[in-house]
């Protein structure tokens, strides 16, 4: 049974009065690439700086390969980390930085050179060892600040939000950049952002945390397709919502009274009680718009369509529903609905969704 | 209205500087106009008198010895406020400055007392001592404004590297702020170089140069030679305040980053 590369067993961590980490556990596995996603203040980069050893955790136990580590100075742990803002050693050359750390580890000077121009020439930056960081640009710095946590060869890499200071392009180059190096190097890689659709990008798994807890932790389809709270299906991509009442559930199925809509069918993993208060959610892409109303489908609304907004690739229907909610719809631009005419504002419509595409959450 | 305060500034500040310079190249005893022609002979009196250019050594000597203990105690403070968390910081900073707020003369007294105390006999050495008290506000404050503006994640990662932090400190920190130091030390360099009040306290039988100084004025036909002399010293006073300025504020310029890819 091979152990956990990171985990944490119930960690709190407190300032005086602020509770910036309110009690998680967490157990990521070895050659992972892992996201702490949430909002600012929600506590991953605290999280992060606890795995790091620059904070210590106010309780709770943090091991790294099953060893325990909380009380570790960082100099001594067998992790590395690559700072938000790069935090390369000014005054030396990029080899320079890239040796550092294992000079403090006595490595003789010849494996250093090689380790050195082998690690830069992963990160794509051969022929740079006798510049200075303020000579390269934003993405080479971030390429060095990689290449200087790497050479070490940590068991565990920790990465805060280092995309953060790049344009947008540059940034989607870079995640799928990091992806493939970290397949490549196979170490396991722990991730902080706050951009969900970054994190859905690069990650196998995501945790999301908010206020200091964590709310879910899944793969990202799974966390997209069935978020298990409100804030994660609302943080992640745009989520329509239903609230009502549970009447009752059979195996799987479970149907769910909404006001002003009637009883909707929803695919459930847990039995509740009848009467239980219960927020339906829905992405936009899962619903279909009609003119007509629709035969044979799970669920249905009827409302008046109130805007069309085009967006490039998809167009979004927000459509007043008959119960007064605003929901949304997102179709795709490949020519027109099959089986529907070109919609016009303040035209009734039908919309329809499958049991299957609606997660149940719990208030 | 502000200009003219201004330029009312410079002129007070700045015409007995001229005047002195003046006068240091006149070809005359009095200090009275029209000059009587021009002359660099004083210059080479000065540079010929055996007292004063000993007076001159001694000066130099104590400001470099002195300077380079206040910049060693005031960089060691500086860490240990910026970086360390321990009680009584604040009493710990006012200490330190309180050079700047207690009168030179009180402190030439209290410092006589204190040597005389311990049976320390006054000399060049008791100079520097005070020399050293009272430039560490100056090192102090020069050394803390430069590790406040230093990025504390660079400290941050050479420990996730592996380096303890005396190693830190010697590869990282003092490196990137020793333009500072060398700042701070020329400053107490000149404060001790122009200073009298201690100095004439102080000294045992070897005189500073702002003593010599003044122990020269009442020789009239020695007077443009010190006249020579203090011109000197100011240019070279300003030399190394304009050095030491330019110093101090190269080590803080962020680098200028590039745009492309």
């Amino acid at each position: 049974m091979t152990p956990f590369a990171i985990e944490l067993r119930n960690v709190r961590k407190s300032f005086a009065d602020f509770h910036a980490v309110k009690g998680i556990s967490l157990q990521i596995q070895q050659g992972e690439f892992f996201s702490l996603l949430g909002p600012s203040g929600c506590g991953k980069t605290t999280t992060l700086r606890m795995i790091a050893g620059f904070e210590q955790p106010t309780s709770g136990e943090i091991r790294l390969l099953g060893k325990e580590v909380s009380n570790q100075p960082p100099n001594r742990r067998n992790v590395n980390m690559v700072f938000q803002n790069y935090a390369l050693f000014p005054h030396m050359t990029v080899f320079e930085n890239v040796a550092f750390g294992l000079q403090t580890k006595k490595v003789p000077a010849d494996e250093i050179k090689t380790r050195a121009t082998e690690v830069l020439n992963a990160v794509r930056l051969p022929g740079m060892e006798a510049r200075k960081p303020a000579q390269l640009s934003g993405g080479q710095q971030q390429r060095v600040a990689l290449a200087r946590a790497l050479v070490n060869r940590p068991a565990v890499l920790l990465l805060d939000e280092p995309l953060g200071a790049l344009d947008q392009k540059l940034r989607k180059e870079m995640q799928l950049e990091l992806k493939r190096l970290q397949r490549e190097v196979g170490i396991t890689f722990i991730y902080v952002t706050h951009d969900q659709e970054e994190a859905l990008t690069m990650s196998d798994r995501i945790c999301v945390m908010h206020a200091g807890e964590v709310l879910q932790v899944d793969e990202p389809r799974a966390l997209y397709e069935h978020p298990t709270s409100r804030f994660a299906a609302d943080f992640i991509g745009t989520t329509n919502f239903l609230k009502g009442s549970l009447v009752s559930s059979e195996g799987k199925m479970a149907t769910v009274n909404v006001e002003g809509l009637g009883p909707i069918r929803v695919e459930v993993a847990l039995s509740l009680p009848a009467g239980q208060s219960v927020t339906l959610a829905v992405r936009p892409e899962r619903l279909k718009l009609a003119a007509k109303a629709p035969e044979n489908e799970d669920n249905q609304a009827v409302g008046k369509l109130s805007e069309i907004v085009f967006v490039g690739n998809d167009t979004h229907y927000f459509v007043a529903l008959s119960n007064g909610v605003q929901i949304m719809v997102r179709e795709q631009n490949q020519g027109e609905f099959p089986g529907a005419p070109s919609l016009e504002i303040g035209q009734r419509v039908y919309v329809f969704w499958s049991a299957t595409s609606t997660s149940l959450l719990v208030d | 209205m502000l200009i003219l305060y201004y330029l009312v500034l410079l002129v007070l500040l700045y015409i007995p500087i001229a005047l002195l310079f003046l006068f240091s190249i006149n070809n005359g005893l009095t200090f009275s106009f029209p000059l009587q022609g021009l002359t660099l002979h004083w210059y080479q009196d000065m540079l010929q008198n055996a007292a004063l250019t000993n007076a001159l050594v001694n000066s130099a000597l104590v400001a470099l010895l002195s300077s380079l203990a206040a910049t060693t105690l005031g960089t060691s403070a500086a860490i240990a406020l910026t970086r360390f968390k321990f009680k009584g910081k604040a009493i710990f900073l006012s200490v330190a400055l309180m050079p700047l707020l207690v009168p030179l003369l009180i402190m030439g007294v209290a410092l006589l007392l204190l040597f005389a105390a311990l049976d320390v006999q006054r000399s060049l050495w008791s100079v520097g001592v005070a020399h050293t008290v009272v430039s560490l506000p100056y090192t102090l404050l020069i050394l803390m404004a430069r590790l406040v503006g230093f990025d504390s994640h660079l400290e941050e990662a050479a420990q996730d590297l592996g380096a303890g932090y005396l190693y830190t400190l010697r590869r990282v920190v003092l490196p990137m702020i020793s333009p500072a130091m060398l700042a701070a030390m020329l400053i107490a360099f000149t404060v001790s170089f122009d200073e009298f009040v201690l100095a004439s306290f102080l000294i045992g039988h070897e005189p500073t140069l702002p003593v010599f100084l003044y122990g020269q004025l009442r020789f009239a036909n020695r007077f443009p030679q010190v006249v020579a002399l203090a011109v000197l010293v100011m240019v070279a006073s300003i030399g190394l305040v304009l050095l030491a300025e330019r110093l101090r504020i190269a080590g803080t310029r962020a680098p200028v980053e590039k745009q492309t890819t």
